[in-house]
């Protein structure tokens, strides 16, 4: 039994077949002048030792764009230290469509579907913040109907929920926790049976449109919101015990990801992640739009600065949403009322009625254009394909999303198009922070900081 | 029946004009749209409005003939121009306080401030470029000011304006200050795409810089590494721009193509 290491620096074995360690030949050819160990027993230490004392230590590691946990096709490149990373850069933009240039050759209510699928796991609030960008260029914010707003308001925070489920239930993936995915994305079904209900689709939806929402919600939504709620808080409450004082978990998230206060005003990080520093900012309190200043919700902050903290935000978050929701399925209970803009210049002329072939325009309205008014049916037609001027101007328009500030800064020459549409998604900002709360940590941990801002390529790189 | 209804009312509209006629004294808006008409409000109270180009026709047929009869129309495509005191709301206290705060500086207000626009609620500050980060310093360190974040640049590229086809624009945020916001807009003609990097100051800017500069070609001088962000990194061109060629689609029909979009006949 030799216990001294047999770890030496060989020449490329000419014989194959008396070494029993041996490459093919194949490999040798491709391996001529590189180093060949041959570890048959002895210490890590001393092959560590005889790393570091080849020079060789600074190894670049690229993770992804096809790595399960990065969030989509995130790059994450590496410079490690055995395990300790020393630099950390992302790199982006393997998910970019064009979506912005796509928008300025489509109509204004037509840019709705696009900007839907930036960040496909908050269509809502690129729809909403889009939809008020319009709104406030042709100067009709005033006009749009309370209901309308309401409905935004609830599909706002039901997405911020789906939003967050993700968040957590892929974040607990790629930590190895399966169960915090299960019960996460189970509870993310109920939420999406109700959206789906409502808009006719789980995600992708163009629900929100210019001058109000596509369509009122149909008979026995209400009920199907009250059911929701209490389930859901219960789902949560599973997530709560399973996660808040799960040593594994904290483990794995407390001090790790750490940003502080100034790092995050310096990065222009917002959302969860600012939130996790003390700072209670939030644009539904700072700047409400959609009436957000009548719901009665707290702005939830931590002081921890790190994963664990922005983890327990979001699942606090999801609460706020539910008093919200709640709130919001009140007002609609009561209420009646146009859920579009009244000027017919800019109204969709039609509303959406579910008809044994599916889902289209309602048939009184089909009836009236074809049957009785040719006025109404050059008004459709026009509307539908020319569709409506906005004045020139530029205007920019933020909600708080549920990973941050989303911003979209439109320009019109008057025309029926965007001339330019501009989308600050907080991923794309927040991603900048990799480097920051990755740098001095182990590579295990990257994966958590990562997780910790929730980053959604289709939003980063449109 | 009319006539009946209203007693009185035959004999006077036999000696007068007709009733359509009878509001031609009121402010005829010739099928001016709203913001038109608000403009030309604005214009009458001395505030000139910028032409930025000009609309032809009647539904913007840009390819083939517009059949509407309205093809000669010509009409300015206005946008609000500089705008006067009083501002209103905490926008007179934001020009104020950068008076103040640019005092001892490189550059003095006027000299860096072109022109500060007011339209649908919103502050423009249009800044000479080479005095931009000035500007953003005093923006961001002065406490009266204190916007703390910037929320990125995004690019406009106006091939129809000369001198200043390309336009970075910047959008403030002051948490201190309740959520006010402003924009800082600076332009650079398309022969000298040059822009002063506000990275340094800040730091959130650097990625959405690099976008700019992959999307318009804008270079932000003094920005730490300048590269593409989103196209790869031998992509030739800057797509976001007008100018950029756009593909079309081949059909599989006698060789016949789908022009790009920017070359279809279609409304605008």
């Amino acid at each position: 039994m030799s216990t001294h290491t047999e770890f030496t620096q060989t020449e490329v074995p000419e014989h194959g077949a008396n070494d029993i360690y041996a490459t093919s030949s194949a490999d040798e050819q491709a391996s001529q002048g590189a180093h060949v160990f041959n570890a048959a027993g002895g210490d890590w230490n001393d092959l560590v030792d005889e790393a570091t004392s080849l020079g060789e230590e600074r190894i670049v590691v690229n993770m992804g764009p096809q790595h399960p946990s990065t969030h989509g096709v995130l790059r994450l490149i590496l410079e490690i230290d055995g395990e300790t990373v020393t630099e950390a850069r992302a790199g982006i933009g393997y998910l970019h469509t064009g979506i912005e240039k796509n928008m300025e050759y489509r109509s204004w209510v037509q840019g709705v579907t696009f900007c839907t699928r930036m960040d496909y796991l908050t269509p809502m609030f690129q729809e909403a913040a889009y939809c008020l960008a319009i709104e406030k260029l042709l100067g009709i914010t005033e006009q749009i109907p309370e209901r309308a707003s309401v409905i935004r308001v609830l599909m706002m925070e039901m997405t911020r929920i789906s939003s967050h489920m993700v968040c957590l239930g892929t974040g607990g993936m790629e930590m190895g926790a399966t169960t915090v995915m299960t019960v996460a994305f189970r509870e993310r079904e109920r939420l999406l049976r109700v959206i789906e209900m409502i808009t006719g689709l789980r995600m992708n939806n163009a629900y929100v449109r210019p001058g109000g929402v596509a369509q009122d919600l149909p008979p026995g939504s209400i009920d199907a919101l009250r059911e929701m709620v209490p389930e859901i808080r219960r789902g949560l409450g599973e997530l709560e015990a399973l996660l808040n004082e799960n040593p594994v978990l904290k483990g794995r998230t407390v001090d790790v990801g750490v940003l502080d206060l100034a790092g995050c005003m310096a990065l222009g990080i917002t959302g969860p992640v600012l939130r996790s520093t003390g700072l209670p900012h939030d644009l539904r309190k700072l700047d409400p739009y959609c009436g957000y200043e009548t719901y009665d919700f707290d702005v939830i902050t931590r002081t921890s600065q790190d994963a664990y903290g922005r983890l327990r935000i979001r699942i606090d978050e999801m609460y706020e949403s539910l008093k919200i929701i709640e709130q919001a399925t009140d007002r609609l209970q009561g209420s009646e009322g146009p859920v579009m803009v009244e000027d017919k210049k800019i109204a969709w002329p039609a509303q959406l009625a579910l008809g044994s072939d599916g889902l289209g325009n309602s048939l009184d309205h089909i009836r009236e254009i074809m049957g009785s008014s040719m006025e109404s049916l050059i008004h459709h037609f026009k509307l539908v394909t020319e569709g409506f001027r906005v004045p020139p101007g530029q205007v920019y328009q933020a909600v708080e999303s549920a990973k941050g500030e989303l911003g979209c800064h439109l320009v019109s020459d008057g025309g029926t198009r965007p001339y330019r549409a501009h989308f600050r998604d907080p991923s794309f900002n927040n991603l900048q922070a990799v480097a920051a709360m990755c740098e001095g940590s182990q590579i295990a941990d990257v994966i958590v900081a990562v997780a910790s801002i929730d980053p959604v390529m289709g939003g980063v790189d449109r | 029946m009319s006539d009946a209804a209203k007693p009185g009312k035959g004999t006077e509209q036999k000696d007068g004009p007709p009733a359509v006629n009878a509001d031609t004294t009121k402010t005829q808006t010739s099928g001016l749209t709203p913001h038109e008409v608000e403009i030309r409000q604005d214009a009458a109270a001395g505030l000139e409005p910028e032409v930025v180009g000009v609309r032809h026709g009647m539904f913007g047929v840009t390819q083939g003939g517009d059949t509407s009869g309205y093809s000669r129309l010509q009409r300015p495509i206005l946008i609000a121009g500089a705008a006067a005191r009083p501002y209103g709301g905490y926008f007179d206290e934001i020009a104020d306080n950068l008076e103040r705060g640019l005092v001892g500086g490189t550059a003095s207000y006027a000299e860096a401030v072109d022109r500060v626009v007011i339209d649908r609620g919103e502050m423009t500050l249009r800044v000479r470029r080479q005095h931009l980060p000035a500007v953003a310093r005093v923006l961001r360190d002065d406490p009266s000011l204190r916007f703390e974040i910037c929320t990125g640049v995004s690019g406009v590229h106006y091939p129809d304006r000369a001198g200043e086809e390309l336009h970075a624009v910047y959008h403030l945020l002051s948490i201190t200050h309740g959520g006010r916001r402003v924009r800082v807009e600076v332009s650079c003609p398309d022969d000298d795409r040059h822009i002063p990097s506000i990275v340094s100051i800040y730091p959130a800017n650097d990625w959405h810089e690099r976008e700019t500069w992959d999307m318009f070609g804008i270079e932000f001088d003094g920005h730490p590494a300048l590269t593409r962000i989103l196209m790869p990194d031998d992509w030739p061109g800057h797509p976001q721009r007008k100018d950029y060629p756009l593909g079309g689609i081949p059909v599989e029909y006698k060789g016949a193509t789908v022009p790009p979009p920017d070359q279809r006949r279609s409304y605008n």
